[in-house]
């Protein structure tokens, strides 16, 4: 179980008031373990920051992030990977002379065999022999770095998984694997699953849809107590209705 | 054969028991070992340090031509000529270990020149390593000279990750047409090292192609310099690229020389130079490494 306490984070913003913005507001959260959550809401309304924090490649300016009663809050980046938390980066990175293996073998945390590292690949719709000895450099398209991305989060088989907008650059024969892959995942390992999307689709699948809009959790709830509202084009969530999410 | 010179072969070879096929293993400016073969013939010069290593037309072989040196106070310079028969299909592994026990310096000079003849392909090896303890400062200056003839393929392999305090490589090539290079260099330097690196490739036939790649990575205080040159004399295509990590206080410099004195010559250069990137750093401590794990993660995948 993870639980956010009491959240605050600004940034440096020298076009703010007192050359601070504040991103996350006093945020209070609770995600049960095995459930699938997807948070939602405008752009810059801080959901990628929540996810970083969660991570701990951001550092929460006040507040407790407690893991299964553990508060994790000072914890470093892999110190919480090794308690089991897993993040896949919206803008996933490129390595030159580390390959495809490389990564999924470094995710699992040892040497797998080829036959799994291949099927974590074929997963997410990558044809193995084509990407295993491939360097996850700049040749490869936006689309197939995305994929080698969710692969090395399905390898590390964690209780806590966060993907970040794993939809974007994905085209639309790969999203409807992507449902699958996420569907598959939660079967397998049992853990909680937190996605940032856009996605109604992803929406759909989620046990919880939590709405962040202006740094403040403004709507929390099943898909069918929050999804038709966010569907709405003055939807009263978000600060500036729907359409500022997209 | 001492335990030095086992373990300097082991590191910058990938002999194990017996030699097959021809080879030439100089210790300390002397010949520990040599053997020719049906094919390859390999004959000492006469009245300077060295070897002609003759390679018949369409012979398949790989042929071992190491150096090492073993102790302090060793100035070794040897010459050492290649001549490789059309369409043979060779692998010359070469590479130089220099160990130092004393205060005083110890290095080795190697010169090498390759005439490589029609439809003949050649890939050659060159690791270059330095151990000890002594002070005395380990120094390789390998030089390389190629000429090409028409439709031959030279693909030159030389790396230098650990140990060599200073070093100077020159490698001039001429190409005719249709023949085609390809020289990747790895290089790491630590403490105070120093690294420089010249190429210099003439394109002188029609649809001849260089490509010359350079991977490096400074630590601490050790400098690297990066020169390269490619004249395109006709109808070509070059590219050469230069890639380096600095940590710490290394310095590295990249000077690119391109010149194109034919319309039809393509020539390219890249170079990129900086530390290592925050975010994948960040990337690889998510997946559970720490920051020092994640760092010699991805100095080590750059140098594969």
């Amino acid at each position: 179980m993870l639980e956010l306490r009491n959240i605050s984070l600004s940034v440096e913003d020298q076009f703010a008031q007192n050359n601070t913005k504040e991103i996350l507001r006093d945020v209070n959260l609770t995600i049960e373990t095995g459930k699938f959550i997807v948070i939602t809401g405008p752009n810059g309304g801080g959901k990628s920051t929540m996810a970083k924090m969660i991570a701990g490649i951001l550092k929460p300016d006040q507040g407790q992030i407690l893991l299964d009663g553990e508060d994790i809050t000072n914890l470093d980046i892999t110190e919480r990977a090794k308690r089991g938390v897993s993040f896949a980066f919206q803008q996933p990175v490129r390595f030159k002379g580390i390959t495809v293996r490389d990564l999924i073998n470094l995710a699992a945390g040892h040497e797998i065999g080829d036959c799994e590292a291949c099927a974590y690949l074929k997963e997410v719709g990558l044809c193995a022999k084509d990407y295993i000895d491939r360097e996850v450099n700049a040749s490869l398209s936006g689309g197939e770095i995305k994929r080698i991305e969710i692969a090395t989060v399905m390898a590390r088989k964690t209780k806590l998984s966060i993907f970040d907008e794993p939809e974007a650059g994905i085209d639309l024969w790969s999203f409807n694997n992507l449902i699958d892959v996420f569907r598959k995942m939660r079967a397998e390992i049992q853990g909680s699953i937190l996605i940032i999307s856009h996605q109604e689709r992803i929406l759909d699948i989620a046990d919880e849809i939590i709405v962040l809009a202006d740094g403040r959790i403004s709507a929390k709830g099943t898909k069918d107590q929050v999804l038709p509202e966010l569907l709405k084009d003055d939807c009263r969530y978000c600060v500036a209705g729907r359409r500022a999410m997209y | 054969m001492n335990d030095i010179t086992k373990r300097l072969l082991s590191m910058i070879t990938d002999i194990s028991g017996e030699i097959k096929g021809a080879f030439n293993i100089r210790v300390d400016g002397g010949c520990e070992a040599r053997q020719s073969s049906e094919n390859v013939d390999i004959i000492p010069k006469v009245g300077q340090p060295g070897i002609d290593i003759v390679i018949k037309p369409n012979t398949k072989e790989k042929i071992y031509i190491p150096a090492c040196v073993t102790k302090s106070n060793v100035d070794d310079l040897v010459y050492n000529d290649f001549y490789v028969g059309e369409n043979a299909d060779v692998t010359i592994v070469a590479g130089c270990g220099v160990h130092t026990d004393g205060e005083e310096d110890s290095q080795h000079n190697g010169i090498h020149r390759f005439f490589v003849k029609r439809n003949a392909k050649v890939r050659y090896e060159e690791k270059h390593v330095g151990i000890g303890e002594g002070t005395g400062k380990r120094i390789i200056n390998p030089q390389t000279y190629i000429e090409m003839a028409p439709d031959s393929y030279m693909e030159m392999d030389t790396v230098q990750i650990k140990g060599v305090d200073s070093t100077k490589r020159e490698s001039k090539a001429v190409l005719q047409s249709g023949a085609k290079l390809v020289i990747k260099e790895k290089i790491m330097t630590h403490g105070d090292q120093y690294a420089e690196t010249n190429f210099q490739v003439d394109l002188d036939g029609e649809d001849s192609g260089a490509d010359l790649i350079s991977r490096s990575v400074a630590r601490d205080t050790s400098r690297q310099l990066f020169r390269s040159v490619i004249n395109g004399n006709t109808r070509c295509t070059g590219h050469s690229e230069c890639d380096a990590i600095i940590m710490d206080k290394g310095v590295v410099s990249a000077i690119p020389e391109l010149t194109a004195n034919d319309i039809d010559a393509a020539l390219i250069h890249e170079a990129a130079i900086g530390k290592i990137a925050g975010e994948q750093l960040t990337k690889l401590m998510t997946l559970g490494l720490t920051s020092e794990e994640a760092e010699a993660k991805i100095v080590e995948g750059f140098l594969k």
